[in-house]
């Protein structure tokens, strides 16, 4: 196998700048698309769980749309299609003058795919807690809305620390995909460096070991923050 | 909007489908290969040699924390240049796709074979079994058997992620539908069809898995 190493391009001029704004958009995209996906997925979770037959329904359908859908396909969905099915003015705005058209297409898809991932994850959080503290929220004259307010959520929050650790982990990997439709995030840098330079080794070496040590920190990270929620007796590791 | 033109469809079906056939095709040898690979890494990482234990879970860690996109680029550039010759980008997308979900394969089947009990292990060894036996007449059995329809819902998964060989031009069935859109200017068309063809494979595939789930917990 030939092949001439140099570590040195990483460092180069302009490369080096390359990655760091290429790490910069990489959480740009993720932490933007994570505030809808958290936020939307809460509401569809706790909806999924509720006795009304209606917001259940509505909110199954929702998962069930965005999960047997690849998410490549709702980049594409949201980037190429829904401007053209807006009415006239409004899908000229998204073409012609909404900024950084690129970076809000991917936020957006890749928030609403991720809630329906949320969505489900909340749903077996709530549903861990029990019906029995359902039943016991509703005896003492709770409605419906004070039982979730002060019986349910507060434990299951804490049971879907773990998993929706892993989600965020998730969307921060598949902000990746946001290099097909024209954001220069951080594969796309690497890939980028690569066809300037055939340096591959070096270049995806260098993404390679940034996603890795951000994911490390963010395990860590919530570990601590998982210990600090702790309620003692309750909701802990079972 | 008015000029839905559906005809640009029914036109190029046989282009399609040969799309689709790449897709499946993918989907089913990486899913072999990785359940394959998966129950070797599972059963290293259970194993009580500490060193062995150590290489697959750094093996399943490393994987889980990257993109997808990323390591079909990383062996889109590696398998090549280690070969010394340009293969078609099949066979690296097919590499990359196989050692990337065996980390995630790996997991459920560990899971599957922690869920067997230590009794049927410690029973087995009573009967005076080697390791072999105990595992491949004993264990793994009883654990495929419970985790089928996690392996098979992995492998919904696999087939959507299949859709991001996109990224090195490989023509599997969204790459097929994305260069005809292009082609014809029926970008609307296109891609309503193929998130429609997506939506009703998966969503009958998890519905049998639902079903299939439901008749084994009887």
């Amino acid at each position: 196998m030939n092949y001439n190493w140099d570590w040195g391009v990483l460092f180069r001029d302009p490369h080096l700048g390359w990655l760091f704004e290429g790490i910069a958009w990489t959480l740009g995209v993720a932490l933007a698309a994570w505030v809808i996906a958290f936020s939307l997925g809460c509401v569809l979770g706790i909806m999924r769980t509720t006795t009304s037959p209606i917001l259940r329904g509505i909110a199954t359908a929702y998962v069930e749309l965005f999960r047997n859908i690849p998410l490549l396909v709702h980049f594409f969905l949201w980037f190429f299609v829904v401007p053209e099915l807006l009415p006239r003015e409004a899908g000229m705005w998204v073409k012609r003058e909404m900024p950084l058209p690129s970076f809000t297409t991917a936020v957006v898809a890749l928030g609403l795919y991720t809630a329906s991932r949320v969505c489900e994850q909340v749903r077996a959080g709530i549903e861990a807690v029990g019906r029995g503290q359902r039943n016991a929220g509703r005896a003492m004259g709770f409605t419906e809305w004070q039982t979730y307010r002060y019986v349910l959520l507060p434990v299951a929050f804490r049971i879907v620390i773990p998993p929706l650790t892993s989600e965020f982990l998730t969307i921060f990997k598949n902000s990746s995909l946001a290099l097909t439709i024209g954001v220069i995030e951080l594969t796309a840098v690497t890939r980028r460096i690569e066809e300037y330079t055939f340096q591959g080794f070096e270049a995806f070496t260098a993404a390679t070991v940034i996603y890795s040590v951000i994911t490390l920190t963010v395990i860590t990270l919530m570990r601590r923050v998982e210990r600090r929620m702790e309620l003692p007796g309750m909701g802990g590791k079972r | 909007m008015g000029d839905f033109d559906g005809d640009v469809i029914l036109r190029n079906l046989p282009l399609l489908w040969e799309g689709m056939q790449l897709t499946l095709l993918l989907t089913l040898l990486a899913m072999v290969g990785g359940i394959v690979l998966g129950t070797l890494l599972a059963l290293a990482r259970l194993s009580g040699f500490g060193p062995l234990s150590f290489v697959a879970t750094s093996y399943i860690n490393f994987f889980r924390s990257l993109p997808l996109i990323l390591v079909i680029f990383w062996f889109y550039f590696l398998v090549p240049l280690a070969l010394g010759r340009p293969v078609g980008g099949f066979y690296s997308v097919l590499i990359a796709f196989t050692l990337f979900e065996a980390a995630y394969y790996a997991e459920i089947i560990r899971a599957g074979i922690i869920s067997v009990g230590r009794g049927q292990v410690a029973a087995a060894r009573a009967l005076g079994m080697r390791y072999h036996q105990v595992m491949g007449d004993v264990v793994l059995p009883q654990a495929f058997r419970a985790m089928t329809p996690l392996l098979l819902t992995q492998g919904i998964i696999l087939f959507q992620d299949t859709s991001l060989v996109y990224v090195v031009g490989l023509r599997d069935f969204l790459t097929t539908a994305e260069l005809i859109a292009s082609r014809d200017g029926r970008l609307v068309e296109m891609f309503l069809f193929v998130a429609g063809t997506y939506f009703v494979i998966c969503f009958l595939a998890s519905r049998g898995v639902r079903v299939l789930q439901r008749r084994m917990a009887k």
